[in-house]
């Protein structure tokens, strides 16, 4: 195991040294201490190594990750694992605006809140919140999952194109072209396994899903108001 | 004299056929009109500034034999790998999606005859744009279509978008007909949707943001690649200090001139300002920060021929950028395509409907067919000549004015010939001393 004292070191150390497994992996386990809210913390790793970062994380946490599994033993910054490929990152804690933005691939949890904007422009990847998410959450999600065990904010899959969102709780509105839609089995069986995954004791059962009207797919003056 | 006069219809000045045409076209269709390009009004630009040829003042170096250095470096603030160009002209970002896969091959190989780099856009990077440009810069947008750490890190520079000149704040759109299969797949979209892309960045608000995130993409790349970021012309001085406190290596400056895939014809015509003032603006932001040519700044928006690309720098650019014009030199527009543009509604000289993907020069398009119209190799060959001629013409001009390098040429010696023009680009009027808003 591989520890990097950031009192001590600085970002680009670790980065760099995280970057370097790429080519050679010198060690499968790393723990950061004392990270202290700083930004770009492990990002643009692309090796299967686990990442302990043990407190606070700034901005872009785990951003552009592939591969690497992160785990952020506090709260994090904007942007947390925003375009992500594959991998796993996991926040104990909360995370500020745009947990998960754009991302491709791998699993992002969040075991409290997440603000605003939470999944935005999200392309594949799976976000589960075990608390409540802000407004505009999944605006533009084009691929992916997003599943909330609390509440979500104001207009939430504005814009959506092909995300499945459950939430368990309440939804303060829905967005343009955004609708609840029918549960059926298939997803019933999606959502429990995200869920299994993300270690949440939760029943699919519980929760509603919502998606795409596809109504705004193609311009039509009609709609114009919904713009 | 029993004849009448004939009468003479009179146009109006407010209402020209123009304007009802439009107020036409709404009526009937209850939508604006979508185009391609850039504004097509005329506007103060480089035709309104002279070049100073040298005489008894000033000695002028001899054509074809006194070297007239042309190349520059880029990026050399902070990356470790910056972009070093023989020519100061480089291709703009324009996407596969809006372009043909084959336009954009030809992009990458006239830039790469040519010495210099070409851009992707919205939408990612394709292998074959990839394979064939020697410096490819990687545009970093507001919808990340296609964005990867990949290709990223495949990448010779990263450009921020934060806007474009032909819709300064307005987002991108890339109407139905042209999201085939494989331009859906690269943007996770489904096929034939009209794609629109935001107008700001997800996951950052304001410059201080801006810094951080500049900070992630060195962390990603190692500190190895050059950092744009590109803005379209509106307030410069302001974005410009803010964007190079935020740690830019190179400020990319788009005039309202500059063209767009897809984009309301009220937002290109009536929204930022012509390139002509942006310059002086910029370089005086770059100035007062001591940072005139160690951050350097490229500009674009209707540079059509080595005069621009010379009047560009003289006003303290490091280099220009070139789309439309790079565009034409492929083949669009050509007056063989008359016939067939005729048949679509428009004509060669005139054909702006790049958003629809029926372009018969195969350039702005995925119609298979179409696009097989465009040979990627004799289009890069026509590229790699008009890119000479560009720096063959500003070399000419700029030996005349007695300048070793084009970076050499400055705005004295450059005159206005119109006041408007003095004031914006910062030059005396012609025959005087007097440059308007500075001196009285």
């Amino acid at each position: 195991m591989k520890t990097i004292d950031l009192s001590n070191a600085s970002v680009r150390d670790l980065n760099q040294a995280l970057h370097d497994q790429a080519k050679h992996v010198d060690d499968r386990e790393w723990v950061v201490t004392h990270p202290d809210g700083a930004h770009n913390l492990a990002v643009g790793v692309n090796q299967e190594v686990s990442i302990d970062i043990q407190g606070h994380a700034g901005y872009y946490c785990a951003g552009m990750n592939q591969k690497a599994s992160v785990t952020v033993h506090g709260n994090v910054g904007v942007g947390c694992a925003e375009n992500m490929m594959s991998g796993y990152v996991r926040v104990k804690g909360s995370a500020s605006q745009a947990a998960g933005a754009t991302a491709h691939g791998g699993l992002l949890v969040i075991e409290g809140d997440a603000g605003a904007r939470c999944g935005i422009s999200m392309k594949g990847i799976d976000i589960v919140v075990g608390g409540s998410i802000g407004h505009m959450s999944c605006f533009m999600g084009q691929a992916g999952r997003l599943v909330v065990c609390g509440d979500a904010g104001d207009a939430l899959g504005d814009s959506l194109y092909e995300t499945r969102i459950y939430v368990k709780g309440k939804v303060e509105s829905l967005g343009s072209d955004c609708i609840a839609k029918e549960m059926r089995a298939e997803h019933l069986e999606e959502l429990q396994q995200l869920l299994d995954r993300a270690g949440f004791n939760e029943k699919a059962a519980d929760f509603k899903r919502y998606g795409s009207a596809r109504q705004l797919y193609n311009f039509k003056v009609d709609n114009a108001s919904a713009y | 004299m029993s004849e009448k006069t004939p009468p003479v219809l009179r146009e109006s000045a407010t209402f020209d056929r123009l304007a009802i045409q439009e107020i036409q076209r709404a009526a009937e269709t209850g939508i604006y009109d979508i185009r391609g390009g850039g504004t097509k009004r005329k506007l103060p630009h480089f035709d309104d500034l002279l070049l100073l040829g040298a005489s008894v003042s000033r000695y002028p170096l001899e054509g074809y034999r006194e070297k007239c250095g042309t190349d520059v470096v880029l990026g050399n603030r902070f990356a470790k790998k910056p972009i070093h160009l023989k020519i100061p002209v480089t291709i703009a970002g324009m996407s596969f999606g809006a372009l043909s896969a084959n336009a954009k091959e030809a992009l990458g190989r006239g830039a790469t005859i040519a010495g210099t780099s070409t851009t992707t856009g919205d939408g990612g990077m394709t292998p074959e744009e990839r394979g064939q440009s020697q410096h490819l810069v990687y545009q970093y947008l507001p919808s990340r279509y296609g964005m990867n750490p990949d290709d990223l890190r495949k990448a010779d520079a990263i450009e921020i978008v934060l806007g474009q000149g032909a819709k300064p704040g307005g987002g991108g759109m890339l109407l139905g007909m042209k999201v085939t299969e494989r331009v859906a797949g690269m943007r996770t979209l489904p096929i034939g949707v009209d794609q629109r892309s935001a107008c700001r960045h997800p996951d950052w608000t304001g410059p201080d943001d801006l810094a951080i995130k500049i900070a992630e993409i060195r962390e990603i790349t190692d500190w190895e690649k050059p950092i744009y970021v590109k803005i379209g012309a509106s307030r410069p001085y302001y974005d410009v200090k803010l964007a190079v406190k935020a740690g830019a290596d190179v400020i990319v400056l788009d005039g309202m001139q500059g063209g767009t895939a897809a984009t309301q014809e009220v937002f290109i015509e009536h929204v930022g300002i012509p390139i002509l003032p942006a310059i002086p603006q910029a370089v005086q932001a770059l100035q007062e920060m001591g940072m005139h040519r160690k951050v350097q700044l490229i500009v674009s928006g209707g540079i059509r021929n080595g005069a621009d690309v010379a009047k560009a720098m003289a006003l303290g650019a490091d280099a220009v950028a070139i789309g439309t014009a790079a565009l034409i030199a492929l083949g669009d527009n050509h007056p063989r395509l008359d016939e067939e543009l005729k048949k679509i509604g428009s004509a060669a000289g005139f054909y702006d409907d790049w958003q629809n993907g029926r372009d018969p020069a195969g350039i702005t398009t995925q119609d298979p067919e179409l696009s097989k119209r465009l040979d990627p190799v004799e289009g890069g060959r026509r590229l790699a000549n008009y890119l000479r001629v560009l720096v063959l013409e500003a070399q000419t001009m700029a030996r005349a004015c007695g300048k070793s390098h084009l970076h050499n040429l400055d705005p004295e010696d450059l005159v206005a010939l119109t006041v408007e023009a003095a004031a914006m680009a910062r030059v005396p009027l012609a025959g005087t001393h007097w440059i308007p808003g500075q001196q009285y």
